[in-house]
């Protein structure tokens, strides 16, 4: 580095350290653009992944059934579940009722896996709490309220049935059978012992059912047929849905994947049209800033015209004025894109915390791109000002009051 | 050979003849003290030989060259080697300090020269000033600034537009001073001035007036 090119920095430095008040100025236009435009870009980035989520949390987006009216085996659903690739499957929780009695009254037991269902079913609204073992149930609503059952009840359902020779007894209590004195034929009174850890409330016909482990099921039944249903929540767009769906109806044998239709369709153009908002919000408000900035920097290159031409006096070519004004500009912009887009990611965060109750995810990317993107500003909106200050006459501006 | 030579120099606004068929010639060495009243021409003359400024006819030859015709790049290049000049209103840069200030014409001139500059800001009496911003300093010191900014790069020319219009009596004699030392070593001076005490000083005086030479004679006061 040479003399000139030292004095070159001396000069710049010493306008942008000792100018202050004036460069604050400057240097808060561009902070401002700077933070809004990194803010809206990694809100317009994240809104998808947001929205996408809130979506989800309104349930299931893809339901399986048997498409052979009888009932889902483990190895279908594992086999359905590879389609879906790993980090876009959210979770999926399979479902078996059977219809027993409770009181002599019909009930709907229903077997799910507790520890996935709320990644399916985020909505459920439950007081107490959600059963983590065999012998707990989660009581909907109406059945609560039919039978006055509360958290910590505890209620006894009934399987009745007549006991065949091929049946595996292993899970019965000697005392539930006994034998039809008339006929010799040996029934059963199976029962089922929970106890009420929550009760659910969703606003659908989820509340008119029991709900216990799928382990329970099975010894109540006796028996394990597989699943009525499946219920899959997956992170991925419609078409890619569409595609994992069609690969499972024609290569998983009777497994009838479906897309829940109205939830995913209404969450792919609301998204898009959010997404669309959000960008003209954006580049409006670019626009603006870009304005501002470059009326502030127009403000603080007309008032040295003077220096200006006083520069051009002691022989300076335009090319140099250009350059040294140019590089202050470019600093600024730089400085201010490097506060700016730290403000806008703690903006974008304060944000996406009110409105979308989650912290944003940091894009990397987006510093560099709003530095970039400042200083291009800054610099065109000085290029403007600093072409006209330029061809001053220095003999106009030097001369006398 | 003379230094410089206006040859039947017009320059015209509108209908305004600012300057009206001026010849002046100005040797190597030679202190003039151009005066006259105000609205007479007399910067509209200095802007023409400085370059910063084109005649409406004539020409401007020197060191035997018409720049006249010159391109505006060349001109600059030309003006910054040939020329020095001092303002009314000082013109520094605020933000720069007085050796900053110097360097800025060094920077444009050629390579800037921190020493060289101290040494040139000792010379008008301000080296213990080189790290004051302008607005820590005097007018008579701003002023002195200027002048070290001026002859920084050794011109053959000084121009001087009312130079002590803004200074004190004190201060002015220190800028009178400094051309006198100035014109000892050699350099051309041309100072504008509607100030009888700093008219008096110089070698030469040429009166305009109406944009016309009324008068050009040596001065018989002067004092070697
Ligand atoms: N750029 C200009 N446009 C129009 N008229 C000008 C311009 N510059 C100077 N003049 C006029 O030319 C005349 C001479 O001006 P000037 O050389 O500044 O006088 P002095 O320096 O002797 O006071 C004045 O009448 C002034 O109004
Ligand atoms: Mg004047």
């Amino acid at each position: 580095m040479n003399k000139k090119h030292r004095m070159f920095i001396r000069m710049v430095m010493a306008s942008l350290l000792r100018r202050r008040s004036r460069m604050i100025v400057a240097l808060l236009a561009i902070v401002v653009g700077a933070t809004i435009l990194s803010g809206l870009g990694m809100i317009y980035y994240d809104v998808p992944r947001q929205m996408s989520a809130q979506f989800r949390s309104y349930g299931a987006n893809v339901i399986l059934t048997p498409s052979d009216g009888t009932a889902l085996k483990d190895s279908a659903v594992n086999q359905s579940m590879a389609f879906f690739p790993s980090e876009q499957l959210e979770g999926y929780t399979p479902y078996r009722y059977e219809n027993t009695k409770l009181h002599n009254l019909p009930v709907t037991l229903a077997g799910t896996d507790f520890a996935s269902v709320l990644k399916t079913s985020p909505y459920w609204h439950i007081a107490g709490t959600l059963p983590n073992q065999n012998g707990q149930t989660l009581v909907g609503k109406h059945i609560a309220e039919q039978f006055g059952l509360r958290v910590g009840d505890s209620l006894e359902p009934i399987n009745s049935f007549e006991v065949t020779e091929d049946m595996d007894v292993t899970a019965l209590l000697p005392e539930e059978v006994y034998t039809d004195p008339a006929t010799g034929e040996r029934y059963c009174d199976h029962i089922l012992s929970l106890t009420v850890a929550g009760i659910l409330e969703t606003g659908g016909s989820e509340e008119d059912y029991i709900y216990v482990t799928l382990s329970d099921l099975k010894d109540f039944t006796l028996t394990d047929r597989g699943y009525d249903i499946v219920e899959v929540s997956a992170a991925a767009r419609e078409d890619a849905l569409k595609g994992y769906l069609t690969a499972i109806n024609q290569q998983v044998s009777g497994v009838s994947a479906k897309v829940v239709k109205r939830v995913t369709a209404s969450e792919s153009t609301v998204l898009s049209k959010l997404e669309s908002l959000v960008l003209i919000v954006t580049i409006v408000v670019l626009a603006l800033t870009m304005i501002c900035v470059a009326t502030t920097m127009m403000a603080v290159i007309t008032e040295r015209r003077r220096e200006i031409g006083l520069r051009k006096a002691l022989g300076a070519l335009d090319s140099s004025i250009v350059a040294e004004f140019l590089s202050e500009g470019l600093v600024l912009g730089g400085i201010g894109g490097l506060i700016g887009s730290i403000l806008g990611y703690l903006f974008a965060d304060v944000v996406s915390m009110n409105v979308f109750s989650s912290a944003i995810t940091f894009r990397p990317l987006l510093l560099p791109i709003t530095i970039v993107v400042s200083v291009v500003v800054t610099g065109l909106a000085c290029l403007i000002p600093i072409r006209s200050a330029v061809d001053v006459d220095p003999a106009l501006v030097l001369k006398g009051e | 050979m003379s230094l410089l030579e206006l040859k039947d120099i017009s320059k015209i606004y509108g209908n305004l003849h600012a300057l009206d068929h001026v010849n002046l010639t100005v040797d190597q060495g030679e202190w003039i003290a151009i005066m006259g009243p105000s609205g007479s021409g007399k910067s509209t003359m200095m802007n023409i030989i400085s370059c910063m400024d084109k005649p409406t006819t004539g020409q401007v030859i020197f060191d035997g060259r018409d720049i006249t015709k010159d391109s505006r790049r060349k001109l600059t290049e030309f003006h910054r080697d040939k020329i020095g000049l001092v303002f009314q209103q000082f013109h520094l840069i605020n933000y720069l300090n007085a050796v900053e200030n110097v360097m800025v014409a060094q920077y444009y001139h050629s390579m800037p020269d921190e020493k060289e500059a101290l040494e040139a800001l000792e010379r008008v009496g301000l080296k213990d000033r080189a790290k004051h911003l302008p607005s820590q300093l005097s007018g008579g010191e701003q002023q002195r600034v200027c002048i070290a900014r001026a002859l920084i790069n050794s011109p053959s020319l000084i121009l001087a537009d009312e130079p002590t219009g803004n200074l004190d009596e004190a201060n002015e004699n220190i800028v009178l001073d400094l051309f006198r030392q100035l014109h000892k070593e050699g350099t051309s001076l041309i100072v504008v001035t509607h100030d009888p005490e700093v008219g008096e000083v110089a070698q030469r005086i040429v009166r305009l007036e109406h944009g016309k030479i009324a008068s050009d004679k040596k001065n018989e006061q002067f004092a070697e």
